[in-house]
Parts: C-alpha cells; sequence; structure tokens
C-alpha cells in the first residue's frame, strides 16, 4: 500500500466515523443567521403552537391573525394547534426537541424556554431580528404595519431577556388580581381600603367562618364557604417573599426558597387553612366558581381569568341557579407594604426555533412579529383582561375607546375584564418576574407545592410547625431536584454544562482517529529508517 | 407412613388446584375485603381529607405521566377515581381492564367529584369487570350522585345542539366546552331526555382522536337517537365521560 493511500484510507475511515457519530442521535444545529433576502418564490409551512384560555374568541383571533398573515405572504402556510395550558406545551416542546420536531413558533413563558435552551442552537435569539433593516421591528421590507423596538412596552420586552440573549417577543401581559363580593365584606362590616394586606384579607376572611346553630355560615346562609381561594400558588409565594424582600433567586441561578420568612409564611397560610377560611385551586376548585355562588368572597386569579368572575360574568362554569347576586371589585393583590406594591408580571411570550432552512426561521420570525400588529395585539387583549405590549396598540384610539366603555355590556364592555386590565396599567411600574435559568420553571412549581402541602396537611390533621416545614424542604428539594438545579444559571447548551461520559461512538471516533495518527506517524518513522 | 405422604401429597394437590383456578370473573368473593381494607359503605362514609385504604378493580385508565396515573376503579358495590395516584410506566402497563388493586390515599373532593388523591397502590390477585349499570332514570335526580365514577350506560337519548358551527348551523358537538379547541381535543355534546339537556364529554385523555368513541361522536347529528355507556364523572354536575356511543336500535 503507498503512504497516501494508507492516509486517505485512514481518514476516509475516521470521516466515515464521524457521519456515522453524526447520524446517531439529533443533529445539533447551526446558529440562524439572518438571510439577506427572504426568499418570496419558495413555500414554507411552518407550525404556531398557541395556548389560549379555552376561549373561543381567541382561538378565532388566532385563525383570522393567520388567514389575515398568509394573504400577506402566500408563500408562508401557519399551522395551528392549541393548547389550554402552558404546561402542556412545555411538555410536548420537550418531547419534540429529541427530534428536532419542535414548532416554528410557540407561545411559551421564559421560564420554559430555559429549559429549551439546554439544546444546542435550539432557540433563535432575536436581537439581531430586532435590528434588521430590512425584516427587524418596523423593517423596510416587511409587508405590513410592524412596530418599531421603541413601540414595545420596554419593561414587557426586557422580561424576555436572559442569558444576554433577547429569547421571546412579549405577546400578551397579565398580572394578578384579587376578585372580592364586595356586598360581602360590607355585609360583614368591613369597607375595602385603599390598598389591599395580607391582614385584612385574613381577618375578613375569617370573620366569613361565623357560622349559624345549623352548620350554615351567616354570610352566605349557605352550608359551603371558602372565604380566600389562590389559584396560583407558585405565584403566590413568590410575591409574598417579593414584597417581604425575602430571598428567591438570582440571575446566575442561585436560589434561597427554605428559609424562616418562607417557613412564617407558611405557618400563616396554615393557621388559616385549619378554619377552613383559606384553600387553593388545586384542593377545592377554580375560585370563580366559589365566588360565583357566593361561597367565597377573596378569588385571586389572574386578570387573564377575568371573564369568568362575578355575577354577570360572560364565562361560567356553574349553572345558573347557583349563581348569587354581588358586586364585584377589583384589587392588586394583598400588599405586606402597602406603599410598595409588588406583584407578579406573566402573560404569554412567543418564542420561534431554529431550523436547518435560515429562511424558514425567517418566516417565523415575520409571523411572530405579525401577532405584534395593531390588529392582533388589541382583539387578543379585549379577551380577558390582558393588556397589549406595544405603546403602539396601547395607545391606538381604538383601545382607548374599549378602555372607556367599561361595564357598557357584559360581553366586549364587561367591566370586570377592563377594570382588572386597566389595574394591571395602572401598577405597570409595581409588576417583577423571576429570574430566569435552567431549573427556575422548577423552583417556581417547589415555590406553589410548599403552599399546597400546607394546606393539605392542615386538613388531615398534621400538625404544622418548624419541624414539619424543615421536612417539607427536604421534601421540595428531592421531588423538584432542586440540589441539581444549574450553578452556571441561564445555561445555553455551549456553555460549561457537565455533558457526562462521552457516548460510545465518540469514543470509537477518538480512539480510530489516534490510532490512525499512530499508524501514519511509525509509518513515516519506518520510511526514514529504510532510507537511511 | 405411606397414609401420612398419601394425606401430604392430596393436600398438596388441593392446594395446587386452588392456586391454578383463574381468577375470579365478578365471582361472589371478589368484594371479600383484605383485613384493614375500607368497604363501599365505609368509603362512603368516612371524612373528606381522611385516609381511606380500599380494594378495586380497573375500569378504565385515563391518563399516566410524570409517574402519576388516573384510574377508574370499581368494586361490586361502587366506584373509586383514582387521581394522580403514584404509578411508575412500567406499572401502568400492569394495570388491565379488571385488576385487582388496593389503594392507601386521600379522600378528596374537586367541583363536587369525590375521588381518592396522593394515594399508592398494590396490585393484588383477583379480576372483576363491571357490567354499565343503566342509570337513564336517574338523570336529573338526587340519587344519579349514588352512582358517581361507575361505569354507567344511558339510552335512547336525543342529540341536542351543542353550539354552532362555522356556517352557523347547529352543531351536534364541539371541540372544548366552547367549540375553541380543535381535532384531539374534548368533544361536548348535549343529550336531551324528558325535555332535560345534560352535556356529555368524550374525555381526550380517557378516549383519544384515534377511538370509535370519538369517532362516533363527530358522526352525530342533532336529533340522533343515541346509547351511551361511560364513567359518571362529576363537574359541578354530573359530566359523565362517554366511552362508546351506538345508534338506538
Amino acid at each position: 500500500m503507498k503512504p497516501l493511500n494508507f492516509t486517505a484510507a485512514a481518514l476516509a475511515f475516521a470521516v466515515g466515523l464521524s457521519v456515522l457519530a453524526g447520524c446517531h442521535g439529533k443533529e445539533s444545529l447551526s446558529p440562524f443567521e439572518i438571510p439577506a433576502e427572504f426568499d418570496l418564490s419558495k413555500q414554507y409551512e411552518i407550525t404556531f403552537w398557541a395556548k389560549n384560555d379555552t376561549n373561543k374568541t381567541q382561538t378565532a383571533i388566532y385563525e383570522k391573525a393567520i388567514s389575515d398573515f398568509e394573504a400577506l405572504y402566500p408563500n408562508i402556510t401557519v399551522s395551528l394547534r392549541l393548547y389550554t395550558d402552558y404546561g402542556k406545551i412545555y411538555n410536548d416542546v420537550i418531547t419534540n426537541m429529541a427530534t428536532n420536531t419542535t414548532p416554528n413558533v410557540c407561545i411559551t413563558y421564559p421560564d420554559h424556554i430555559a429549559t429549551y435552551l439546554t439544546g444546542t442552537n435550539m432557540v433563535v435569539p432575536l436581537e439581531g431580528l430586532f435590528h434588521d433593516k430590512k425584516y427587524g421591528l418596523g423593517g423596510s421590507q416587511v409587508s405590513f404595519d410592524s412596530p418599531a423596538l421603541q413601540e414595545i412596552t420596554p419593561k414587557f420586552l426586557e422580561e424576555c431577556s436572559f442569558g444576554g440573549h433577547y429569547y421571546a417577543l412579549p405577546f400578551m401581559r397579565s398580572t394578578e388580581a384579587c376578585y372580592i363580593n364586595k356586598t360581602y365584606v360590607e355585609s360583614l362590616g368591613y369597607t375595602l381600603p385603599e390598598t389591599l394586606t395580607w391582614d385584612f384579607v385574613w381577618q375578613v376572611s375569617e370573620a366569613a367562618m361565623a357560622q349559624a346553630p345549623d352548620g350554615t355560615f351567616l354570610v352566605n346562609g349557605q352550608k359551603v364557604m371558602i372565604p380566600f381561594i389562590y389559584k396560583s400558588t407558585d405565584n403566590m409565594m413568590i410575591q409574598m417573599l417579593r414584597q417581604r424582600q425575602a430571598p428567591y433567586s438570582s440571575e446566575n441561578g442561585e436560589f434561597s426558597l427554605f428559609h424562616d420568612t418562607a417557613g412564617e409564611l407558611l405557618l400563616t397560610i396554615a393557621e388559616h387553612a385549619k378554619t377552613g377560611a383559606f384553600s387553593t385551586f388545586k384542593i377545592s376548585s377554580y375560585p370563580a366558581n366559589f365566588l360565583n355562588a357566593g361561597q367565597c368572597i377573596f378569588a385571586i386569579d389572574s386578570t387573564a381569568g377575568a371573564t369568568w368572575m362575578g355575577t354577570h360574568a360572560p364565562l361560567c362554569d356553574i349553572s345558573a341557579d347557583k349563581l348569587t347576586e354581588f358586586e364585584t371589585a377589583v384589587m392588586p393583590i394583598p400588599q405586606f407594604d402597602p406603599e410598595n406594591p409588588q406583584m407578579i408580571s406573566q402573560g404569554p411570550s412567543v418564542c420561534i426555533f431554529n431550523k436547518a432552512d435560515s429562511q424558514e426561521v425567517l418566516a417565523s420570525w415575520l409571523f411572530a412579529q405579525y401577532l405584534l400588529t395593531n390588529d392582533v395585539q388589541i382583539a387578543y387583549s379585549e379577551t380577558e383582561g390582558y393588556v397589549p405590549v406595544t405603546l403602539k396598540a396601547l395607545n391606538a384610539p381604538e383601545y382607548q375607546d374599549y378602555l372607556s366603555r367599561c361595564g357598557e355590556d357584559n360581553s366586549l364592555y364587561y367591566d370586570v375584564k377592563i377594570k382588572a386590565a386597566k389595574m394591571l396599567l395602572d401598577n405597570r411600574d409595581h409588576t417583577f418576574v423571576t429570574p430566569v435559568f435552567n431549573g427556575s420553571a422548577s423552583l417556581r412549581d417547589a415555590a406553589g407545592q410548599m403552599i399546597e402541602n400546607t394546606v393539605k396537611s392542615v386538613r388531615r390533621g398534621e400538625t404544622i410547625d418548624r419541624e414539619y416545614t424543615e421536612k417539607l424542604y427536604q421534601d421540595m428539594t428531592s421531588l423538584y431536584r432542586l440540589d441539581q438545579i444549574s450553578r452556571a444559571g441561564i445555561s445555553p447548551a455551549s456553555s460549561k454544562a457537565d455533558l457526562g461520559k462521552l457516548p460510545f461512538m465518540s469514543v470509537l471516533l477518538l480512539s480510530s482517529l489516534g490510532g490512525a495518527w499512530t499508524l501514519i506517524i511509525l509509518y513515516v518513522i519506518f520510511q526514514n529508517l529504510k532510507k537511511r | 407412613m405411606k397414609k401420612t405422604a398419601s394425606l401430604l401429597l392430596a393436600f398438596a394437590l388441593a392446594l395446587a388446584c386452588a392456586g391454578c383456578s383463574s381468577p375470579a370473573k365478578d365471582s361472589g368473593s371478589a368484594d371479600a375485603k383484605s383485613p384493614g381494607v375500607m368497604t363501599y359503605e365505609e368509603y362512603l362514609a368516612a371524612d373528606l381529607d381522611t385516609e381511606v385504604v380500599i380494594e378495586a378493580y380497573v375500569q378504565a385508565k385515563q391518563s399516566w405521566w410524570d409517574n402519576q396515573a388516573t384510574v377508574y376503579s370499581q368494586d361490586k358495590d361502587g366506584a373509586y377515581f383514582l387521581y394522580n395516584m403514584a404509578c411508575s410506566q412500567e406499572d401502568y402497563e400492569k394495570l388491565t381492564v379488571g385488576t385487582k388493586i388496593k389503594v392507601t390515599g386521600y379522600k378528596s373532593e374537586w367541583s363536587g367529584e369525590t375521588e381518592i388523591i396522593d394515594g399508592t397502590f398494590e396490585i393484588q390477585e383477583g379480576n372483576y369487570v363491571a357490567e354499565p349499570e343503566d342509570v337513564t332514570a336517574l338523570l336529573g335526580s338526587d340519587d344519579l350522585i349514588k352512582h358517581q365514577n361507575k361505569f354507567v350506560c344511558f339510552k335512547g337519548m336525543t342529540v341536542e345542539p351543542a353550539g354552532q358551527d362555522d356556517s352557523e348551523n347547529p352543531a351536534a358537538y364541539l371541540y372544548n366546552w366552547d367549540g375553541s379547541g380543535q381535532e384531539g381535543d374534548d368533544l361536548y355534546f348535549n343529550v336531551s331526555l324528558n325535555g332535560n339537556t345534560y352535556t356529555f364529554t368524550v374525555e381526550s385523555y380517557l378516549c383519544d382522536s384515534t377511538t370509535d368513541v370519538y369517532a362516533a361522536v363527530k358522526n352525530l347529528n342533532v336529533g340522533d337517537k343515541i346509547d351511551m355507556e361511560g364513567f359518571l364523572y362529576w363537574y359541578e354536575g354530573v359530566n359523565p365521560h362517554i366511552t362508546s356511543v351506538t345508534a338506538t336500535k
């Protein structure tokens, strides 16, 4: 065998192994690069995984947005897949990451994106696209009235920035509201304060537990009364900690959830769960069902659930004969420090998944950007107590007119819904988000589960004390694998995460390369010795 | 000695025969409860949020996710909805219809649905598949809830409009309760009897879009007379999870 042929054979062998290794398992994507031109001559089919609040109007708005967008870009077809649960989208995305069959555009939460980023180049960083002169926000080649970057509410945009990149566009924003049966509060002899406090809510809730000798509650004359029900207990714990200026988590993935303040909060919650004055959605049911039946006084749920709240709510799960007549007040969640109110900012954002064809990604970006147009923003925000994320939509006469017509009817202008949206608009500067990192979704789950477990334990007659909370912390750490949360914070796959043992094919490839080079060197030495 | 040996052999043979006998199918002994296990009556009487220990037979599996299974189970006296019971995927495969299990958990109620939560289970010897119980005559009565979670049937009901389709014609079913869903989501449809209308559901986790019942409901027309089988689930009132639909004979 000639030396050249031997080397070529060795290299060919190595390359062959490399290809085989590449074919084994999922193929990594190259980083997305913005094409110079969008190819209008080719057809692109993109998938959009969207979340609605089990609301037919929202589905219709998504469908109309797709139809209008396809009319503008006849070479792009958008296929809609609907979900009613962020958690289900998250699970399905993770399942599809393994086979590179993620959607193109996906409604999501930043906490979830942090997990998606564990896939190499899986999620497209958007800052390059934001600023692209042709196809960026307000770009010259965009076929619709796209908002400029400065027309997106800066605070909402910042919520999509983590790990040094923008990985999402905000789509809608909401917060939590306390929907109150004001009629019952007043019948108990109380007046709603200007700012709701935890002390006030607990006090009124306990007062509402007074019963007649026959077991009916005095305030409503019914056998059932849970004065205070919280829908999302993860938000409850996170906001309570924030209001108390207690630690929770930091940008670099460090967290501190198990401390004295958390323990103190759990003991207070347990005290009111014990009397039956407090419960949760997971334990009892939707706060709206109890509120509308006159069996709850303080129902805390998203502003995006406002159309379910109140006697005349356009959406309702309970039968008409169970509805009670009462006045609904909409207020920010209770506070520890009324002078410095704090509430969570939440709501759907949109991320774009990378694909091998950069033109397909550009098509996805154009569609994601279309979701920020006034037509979509205003229409969708009016379906619930959402607010648009662009200043352009917020300041549009059409949207301002909508806000001004609060209470004109019990559908589009339903007062509770518009009050909820206004409440968020009035409190934008008091909203916050928690740091996003790989594991922040689990930490959030643990925060809520601590409350759920505590309330369940109280109802089961267990003693809630320091010993209980210490055990609870251990259980949460184990259940949510909090001891395995990356200390590196946000960790795109390119970071220094421990990748574990090398796969067999990689070991074989490296060994073959080593063997080939050894043989080449030996051959060269042998030839040199022969020449001498 | 021979006599003793013969006796021992006969005893061993009898034991072996007993061991080889097929699992009881709806046998009279199927509901003999093990020590420490509640009867259905005791379960019914138990307070909410107290620990319960029951033995029942799997009638349908609704879902498995993240090592938690949701299962319809029943004994000869009543039914038990087992919500998010701890269960490995391997064990979930073993929970075939009729499988006897012993469940320890907490009695709970969510929107009117009585269920066992935070449960654990162990598989036991025994097998029982419940026949559907006809509860048509109980619709609208206070007695219906006594059959909650059982495998039941409804006969001779009439399909009523569930809403409107895209062309604003009466629709026999909707994806999700208000039509906001799409293929693969729950199907909601209305059926009436004696002037009263009830909402029934094909729960997509229990019967997904590949099942016969899903296809059957999509083929319904307003005015059709149908018989149905399913589980008597509750959500703010009766909300049966239908598993089969046939045209009335």
